[in-house]
């Protein structure tokens, strides 16, 4: 078992108000990131996962409670720069990520900023634009490359600081599918061939499904944590945080619940359920 | 029945006559019946938007027409001033067009535009308001102080407000959790049904249009390739594959259920379908 990269410890948060004192978002939250591990946080919008994503790289600071990064502290102000360069952070729109005029630039601001080397810095974007696969892109504008490519740039920007884990906060609200696909695809690229620990706030259940761990949120606390596999056959408690689960999930819960017939519910995938439906269908 | 909207050979070029002169829309043939539920899909780039922008007015044909009712839309200034009016065009992401100090104000902005009295501006504002389920004492707050999926039902009751007997809307649903996106298309649904208003909806999500329209455009590279009701155009798999786009999720697990020798209907492209199609295999083979 590795150690945890990020740990939160009965975190609690509130926006401050200047009136009566803001609503609270996190109510004691407890959770351990594994290093190398591939993290999906789900929840319905209210549910305080942005928030979280927040705390990971110090963007917000704990009301109550504390989270590590790497065993610093996050309220250590003289750790900040550590703790940024361990957690890099992707956010929703593109848009408001990209800051040069050329591609290869834009990914090589951070590193620059991180004083780091020249010789260092073109070797950094090279390979960052590579595992994007946006290598063949490094010469042009920003603005004119679609959502799915602007954000594999926005992703390669976090890359070149070379750091241990990502968090990307709903990366593909706003992309099309394919967009959606390529992002999910550079992500698990990331994770499995270079070790990243990849934190996935989404609500989209088809990416959460792709997880190796499934966290849900709901009301500022973690409701449900385990292998999506497992947190998905939770089709009614699901439901009632205002979730809902992949279709697949849904066929077959709807086969045994309404029409009575005994089919398991940990398929997930198109093949999985198709073997799932064949098994049924050839048994008669 | 006549068509209340209609293109014809409706061609767009963009930056005409410089370097960068690119073809958005060629020669596009579309007729939207009154009264319908019409899906467009089409990947980023792919012509939808600019498609759209034509309905209402807010882009001017290259070549071609649009007509609305039967009359030339770009015949008089008075009257591409009236199918803006008619034809109700909500963008993407309508929350950032938000500007009024109240939620009253914002969503009265249309309604005064078109020059109503006070008595119908404020019959129009609570009714559009009712339809996005926002209360009347929520009314005279500001607009900012609310979520994210409030925000942009606010927006959309603003449209709603001039009571367009076309509404388009731009990806309504984008970046919306699982309870928003029912709430809004439930307050589309509303608005079709009470006032029998065509209903253009733009979407990325096959499952989305799958189990709401009654008809699908497919828009790529600036051209129709195909149109008709969903089980028709879920039968191209391969091609909306090929466009970026794909079929649903149901669609996709039953073409594999085929490819594994089932002989079973696989045009399903919802859970409900997909249900009744096992339930039909199931008493054909004599499962009890």
């Amino acid at each position: 078992m590795n150690d945890s990269i990020i740990r939160t410890q009965d975190l609690r948060f509130a926006y401050p108000d200047t009136e009566a004192g803001g609503p609270s978002v996190l109510n004691g939250v407890n959770l351990d990131i594994e290093e190398g591990s591939f993290v999906a946080v789900l929840g319905h919008n209210g549910s305080g996962k942005s928030t979280l994503a927040k705390h990971m790289n110090a963007i917000l600071l704990p009301s109550g409670g504390a989270v590590y990064v790497s065993g610093m502290d996050t309220r250590d102000e003289s750790k900040l720069l550590d703790i940024r360069r361990t957690v890099g952070m992707v956010f929703q729109n593109p848009d408001n990520q990209i800051v040069a005029n050329v591609v290869e630039e834009d990914v090589a601001f951070a590193p620059e900023n991180l004083g780091v080397p020249s010789e260092e810095i073109r070797r950094r974007v090279d390979e960052a634009l590579k595992a994007v696969g946006m290598y063949e892109f490094r010469t042009h504008a920003p603005h004119l490359l679609s959502g799915g490519q602007k954000q594999r740039v926005a992703i390669a920007g976090v890359i070149a600081m070379a750091p241990r884990c990502i968090v990307l906060d709903e990366p593909t609200a706003m992309l099309d599918p394919v967009g959606r696909r390529e992002v999910l695809d550079t992500i698990r690229e990331l994770n499995r061939t270079s070790g990243v620990t990849v934190v996935l706030i989404t609500h989209h259940m088809d990416e959460a499904a792709q997880a190796d761990r499934l966290v849900v949120m709901s009301k500022g606390k973690v409701v449900a944590d385990g292998a999506p596999r497992e947190v998905f056959q939770r089709v009614e408690e699901l439901k009632s945080y205002g979730l809902t689960v992949p279709e697949t999930t849904e066929l077959l819960w709807e086969l045994r619940q309404e029409d009575g017939l005994d089919v398991p519910l940990d398929a997930l995938s198109d093949e999985e359920c198709a073997q799932v439906l064949y098994d049924l269908l050839t048994a008669v | 029945m006549e068509p209340i909207l209609q293109t014809q050979k409706l061609s767009h070029v963009y930056s005409a006559g410089t370097p960068f002169q690119r073809a958005a829309l060629t020669d596009v043939d579309l007729d939207i019946y009154p009264g319908e539920y019409l899906g467009i899909i089409g990947h980023t780039g792919s012509g939808k938007s600019t498609l759209i922008q034509h309905l209402n007015g807010l882009l001017k044909p290259t070549e071609g027409k649009v007509l609305f009712r039967g009359q030339d839309i770009w015949e008089s200034k008075e009257r591409t001033r009236q199918t803006r009016f008619h034809v109700g065009l909500v963008f993407q992401y309508p929350e950032y067009q938000l500007f009024e100090e109240t939620i009253y104000k914002d969503i009265s902005f249309g309604p005064r535009n078109m020059g109503l009295d006070e008595a119908e501006i404020d019959r129009r504002v609570r009714e559009a308001a009712h339809f996005v389920g926002l209360r009347d004492e929520q009314l005279e707050r500001s607009p900012f102080e609310l979520s994210g999926g409030q925000k942009r039902r606010v927006a959309i009751a603003g449209v709603i407000a001039m009571e367009p007997e076309v509404l388009i809307l731009d990806e309504p649903t984008a970046g919306l959790d699982p309870i928003g996106v029912e709430q809004i298309l439930g307050n589309i649904r509303d608005y079709h049904e009470a006032h029998g208003a065509t209903i253009i909806l733009v979407s990325h999500s096959m499952e989305e249009v799958a189990r709401t329209v009654d008809r699908l455009v497919v828009v790529n590279d600036g051209v129709i390739p195909f149109q008709g009701a969903p089980r028709e155009v879920f039968q191209h798999g391969d091609e909306l594959e090929a466009m970026g786009l794909g079929v649903p999720q149901m669609t996709r697990v039953f073409h594999q259920l085929r490819a594994m020798g089932v002989d079973i209907d696989a045009s399903v492209y919802t859970i409900e379908q997909a249900r009744r199609a096992i339930r039909d295999y199931r008493s054909r083979k004599g499962a009890r």
